[in-house]
């Protein structure tokens, strides 16, 4: 194997154990603020699979442009995501995502 | 080759911990932690502007969100963070199985790889690309931006 596809297959190993580490999060927790933190984890394997692929095609630039867009969504996503958390627990006093099955309305 | 496998090997153990920690904080600093190896990473694929806006946002910004988050929310105590820990080690310790067999198998598998493409030629100057070609992404960043910020509004006003 040549330098170039032994990078991309290690980094791409890499990646695809972050997500399987972020769907094992998101399945088995009730926490909601961890919940989120797995789909960071998610997030942060795109990111590292858009990058890699655009290191192995060489156009740098515009992986990181779309690296760059898909950071902005992140980070407004995760934003907006802990503030409903937050009126959660105001609301509930706890961020357990099962107290939430019962909601009606 | 050998500082590759190094970092590859520890932004999975970083995630790994991020996932099984039982504090929240910890978990925090993990996410962190990982968001710093793949900058490292991004820098190593040439990829620098990516990685400075990865470790500004992603390490920086967004740790300090969830960190205000969890310091409004109402801490742990020892005994009962001994308890989630526990708990956490029973619903966890599938994972890192799960991740060292799917390394070792995926290390095993060779895949023919072939990127000896013709690809068209393309620019390389990524603010080009940012501000020329792409510049429907950044209306659309702008609008997700503007969005983020009336929900965030719309949620807390009283």
């Amino acid at each position: 194997m040549t330098e170039l596809p032994q990078v991309f297959w290690l980094f791409s190993i890499g990646a695809i154990l972050l997500l399987i580490t972020g769907f094992y999060c998101l399945i088995m927790t009730y926490n909601l603020v961890r919940a989120l933190i797995g789909l960071e984890i998610l997030t942060k394997s795109v990111t590292l699979f858009i990058i890699l692929v655009g290191y192995v095609t060489e156009r740098v630039a515009l992986a990181q442009a779309l690296a760059i867009t898909l950071i902005i969504i992140e980070v407004v996503v995760i934003a907006v995501a802990v503030g409903i958390v937050l009126c959660v627990y105001k609301n509930i006093k706890s961020i357990d995502g099962r107290l939430l099955r019962n909601i009606k309305g | 080759m050998t500082i590759n496998i190094i970092l590859g090997v520890s932004l999975v153990l970083a995630a790994a911990w991020t996932v099984m920690t039982a504090r929240l904080l910890r978990s925090v600093i993990g996410l962190a932690l990982t968001s710093m190896i793949l900058t490292i990473i991004m820098f190593k694929l040439n990829s620098p502007l990516a990685a400075v806006f990865e470790l500004s946002v992603c390490a920086g910004l967004i740790s300090a969100i969830f960190i205000s988050c969890i310091s409004l929310t109402q801490r742990l105590t020892d005994e009962q963070a001994a308890a989630k820990q526990k708990e956490r080690f029973s619903k966890f310790w599938l994972l890192p199985v799960i991740l060292v067999l799917a390394g070792v198998a995926l290390y095993q598998v060779h895949i023919p790889l072939d990127f000896h493409l013709q690809a068209a030629p393309s620019e390389s100057d990524v603010r080009n690309i940012i501000w020329n070609l792409r510049h429907l992404d950044m209306i659309g960043q702008i609008v997700i931006l503007l969005a983020g910020a009336f929900g965030v509004v719309a949620l807390f006003k009283d």
